[in-house]
């Protein structure tokens, strides 16, 4: 069981979105994150989609991602050097001795503290998901009011790129 | 020239050389129905249920290779289409579904007769559309043949809203005569080293087995496998799908293989070194036990979805391309290399494989007092002369008419394989009347299947479709019986039908003509008195053995060499 992020070209159709999640559910696949936005071409739009599984299966997955006529080209980024990224924004109880060592710790990971109260924060942590789940665990659960997290979106180093 | 856009649907229809659409009226479609009315280029076929109309479309797609086309309203009209539609699209047969939609401004609003028909049919469709927008209209009908009728075949829904259909808004119209799909680019030819490896692997097999499916059907491809195979002298076997696209009375023909295949297609299957599939997907009914596939083979996998390629089974030469192309650049290598079927000896493979077919693993009693069903096929296949084209439903009878039923020509055998859908029989035979009107066709169907979709024969005397309904009456859902007798110690649970209709009166109620057959000696006038009656339809209930069952049989979990031999056949001896 592997992880690989898979970069999707779609038409900027409706329904589009839908067929993509319809078929990891239909065929039982999984989906770790999914993230969808606009591209620089407004015809279509970029859908990054983490996902596990052994070779075969991830085989499968992107043979039937483009067997979709909405899809208009794919490309597993895990399988060459790539950039990935996601945002987390964390809600977190500062009160006391906490708010100098959430700081702290913030800036370790260089976060950037988006909102203050007298009781809490709201940090915004950006990087791979390995750093922002250490991040998440160098905070004692009892802290975290809420997390949110982006999902995972990514791109291929160099000069290589995904286009029509 | 300015169309409505009822207009304009009826218009592409025509533009696009459809004969016939099956179809039935409600709220949503009216100005589509009214623009047909106005016009005679596209014969309407009104059915008695949108089911029907699926099957029906989709059996003159089988027949003839054209795609068919469907019109039904939205909400109930379009989920009743959909069991037809999820048919068509196990099979990969091109279907254009047109479904009326409620108007745009009141979608999302649960207006009546609504449902999101887009969602509905997602998973069962190659691709679906919701037209939004007029001036969209033409092109995206041009699509959805295109779609449909390239690459691996499929059914598409264009889901259109009832106000783009106004009678009062005209827009220009032209239709378009190619379409671009930037996303969508079918692969024809296949990869040259790949072919050519292949040729290599097949030069030095030893036990070489061909097994094809619907995919060379779908693709055209029958002369070239034909000429492929008697090149090769290798031995062939088909899946359900795939009968038809290699002469099934050729000595170098096998049979059937999977579950309910013939035990030297099987063997054949397990023993072999090199497999050259072509066409056909690798289905759990085909394969039996996956550990236990081909344990031996080296596989070569023609097909034209990548995604059918290694999806359960892995393969060693995967090849992409359109099926017939394939074959042809195939050929074309093999007669350029030093291959000689004479000088590759087989022979001790062929012995092998002579050895199981000598055990006649399809034999049955034929001194039965009992009408024994296969033995009705093998008439139905003599006084057809083996030219009728055949539907059937889905149990018992489907086997046994694949079994039983040589055919020797691709399209004449028409069934659900896939999806396995019952009351598929009798419309898809109308479909098949209706683009063969020359042609003998029969439906073999069961007395539990045929009451599916029964309100066709209705449609069938509309339009003097004379179809032969070959009703194989045990009493039982035959094939749900057959698998409680086997594993589940003969605990019928619901599979017995106590409240039977006299078919023959039913038949007749419908305006045709109905014959009951109670002996066996009766079977053969009944079937002769049938064609005779060439623009009828006939219905001719055949009370059958009960408690025969379809042998040979794999049963699950089991691999191909582990086959249920019907009672009194033995294979210990060659097993030992």
């Amino acid at each position: 069981m592997k992880r690989h992020i898979i970069s999707i070209l779609i038409e900027n159709e409706a329904g589009a979105l839908s067929r993509v999640a319809g078929l990891f559910s239909a065929r039982g696949y999984n989906i770790e994150t999914l993230t969808v936005a606009p591209t620089e071409d407004a015809s279509m739009s970029r859908m990054t989609l983490v996902t596990s599984g052994s070779d075969e299966i991830v085989e499968q997955i992107t043979k039937q991602l483009n067997k979709l006529i909405d899809v208009v080209k794919l490309v597993d980024l895990s399988e060459s050097p790539h950039i990935e990224r996601e945002l987390m924004m964390v809600k977190v109880r500062a009160m006391g001795e906490m708010r100098e060592e959430i700081t702290r710790l913030c800036d370790i990971f260089r976060g950037n503290i988006l909102d203050v109260t007298p009781t809490s924060f709201v940090i915004e942590v950006t990087g791979e998901k390995s750093k922002l789940d250490a991040f998440l665990r160098g905070i004692a659960d009892d802290h975290i009011i809420e997390v949110v997290r982006s999902g995972t979106t990514g791109i291929p180093r160099g000069e290589r790129g995904l286009h029509a | 020239m300015e169309l409505s856009g009822a207009e304009i649907v009826v218009r592409c229809l025509k533009d696009e050389g459809v004969e016939y659409i099956f179809g039935y009226p409600g709220g949503s479609v009216l100005h589509i129905y009214d623009a047909l009315f106005q016009q005679d280029d596209v014969r309407h076929i009104l059915v008695r249920h949108e089911q029907g109309a699926t099957h029906a479309a989709d059996g003159y797609a089988r027949s003839t290779g054209k795609p068919g086309v469907v019109l039904v309203t939205s909400g109930p009209g379009a989920t009743n289409a959909v069991t037809g539609i999820a048919t068509a699209f196990m099979d990969s047969i091109p279907l254009v579904v047109l479904t009326g939609q409620v108007p745009r401004a009141v979608i999302g609003s649960d207006a009546f007769q609504e449902c999101d028909t887009i969602g509905i049919t997602r998973p069962c469709v190659k691709h679906n559309f919701l037209v939004s927008d007029l001036s969209k209209l033409a092109e995206t009908i041009k699509k959805a043949f295109y779609i449909a009728t390239t690459g691996r075949p499929g059914p598409v829904v264009v889901d259109i809203p009832k106000d783009i259909t106004d009678p009062k808004v005209k827009i220009p119209y032209e239709y378009p005569k190619t379409v671009e799909i930037r996303s969508y680019h079918p692969q024809v030819k296949g990869h040259h080293w790949q072919i050519k490896k292949a040729v290599d692997l097949l030069q030095g097999a030893r036990q070489p087995m061909i097994y094809t499916g619907g995919g060379v059907i779908l693709g055209n491809a029958s002369k070239a496998l034909i000429d492929l195979t008697r090149f090769l002298g290798f031995p062939i076997t088909q899946t359900l799908m795939g009968l038809g696209s290699y002469p099934a009375t050729d000595r170098q023909f096998l049979g059937m293989l999977g579950m309910h295949g013939t035990y030297e297609a099987n063997m054949g299957m397990h023993q072999c070194d090199v497999l050259l599939a072509i066409g056909a997907r690798f289905d759990d009914r085909v394969t039996g036990q996956l550990a236990q596939f081909c344990p031996d083979a080296k596989i070569i996998h023609i097909d034209v979805d990548p995604a059918s390629i290694s999806k359960t089974v892995r393969v060693d030469i995967p090849i992409v391309g359109d099926v017939q192309t394939v074959l042809e650049e195939m050929m074309t290598v093999l007669k350029a290399s030093d291959f000689k079927a004479s000088s590759q000896d087989i022979s001790d493979w062929w012995a092998s494989i002579e050895r199981w077919r000598a055990f006649d693993c399809l034999g049955f009693d034929r001194h039965s007092p009992k009408i024994k069903p296969q033995r009705v096929i093998e008439e139905l296949w003599e006084v057809t002369g083996g030219q009728a084209f055949v539907t059937s439903d889905v149990g018992q009878h489907q086997m046994w008419a694949a079994q039983f039923y040589k055919f020797d020509e691709p399209r004449r055998w028409i069934n659900s394989g896939g999806l396995g859908t019952m009351g598929f029989g009798l419309p898809a035979a109308i479909g098949v009347k209706l683009g063969h009107p020359e042609a003998d066709v029969a439906c073999i169907t069961g007395e539990a299947s045929i009451q599916m979709c029964i309100q066709e024969l209705a449609t069938a005397l509309q339009y003097r479709t004379g179809i032969k309904v070959i009703n194989l009456n045990n009493g039982y859902m035959g094939m749900v019986r057959q698998w409680q007798e086997f594993s589940y110690e003969s605990r019928y649970s619901e599979s017995y039908l106590e409240t039977l209709p006299d078919f023959v009166r039913l038949a007749e109620a419908y305006g045709h003509v109905g014959i009951r057959v109670e002996q066996p000696g009766d079977v053969r006038p009944a079937l002769e008195e049938a064609f005779r009656l060439k623009d009828r339809t006939v219905f001719l209930d055949i009370l059958t053995d009960p408690a025969e069952n379809v042998y040979p049989m794999i049963e699950a979990g089991k691999g191909h060499h582990e086959m249920r031999m019907a009672p009194g056949v033995s294979t210990d001896r060659e097993l030992a």
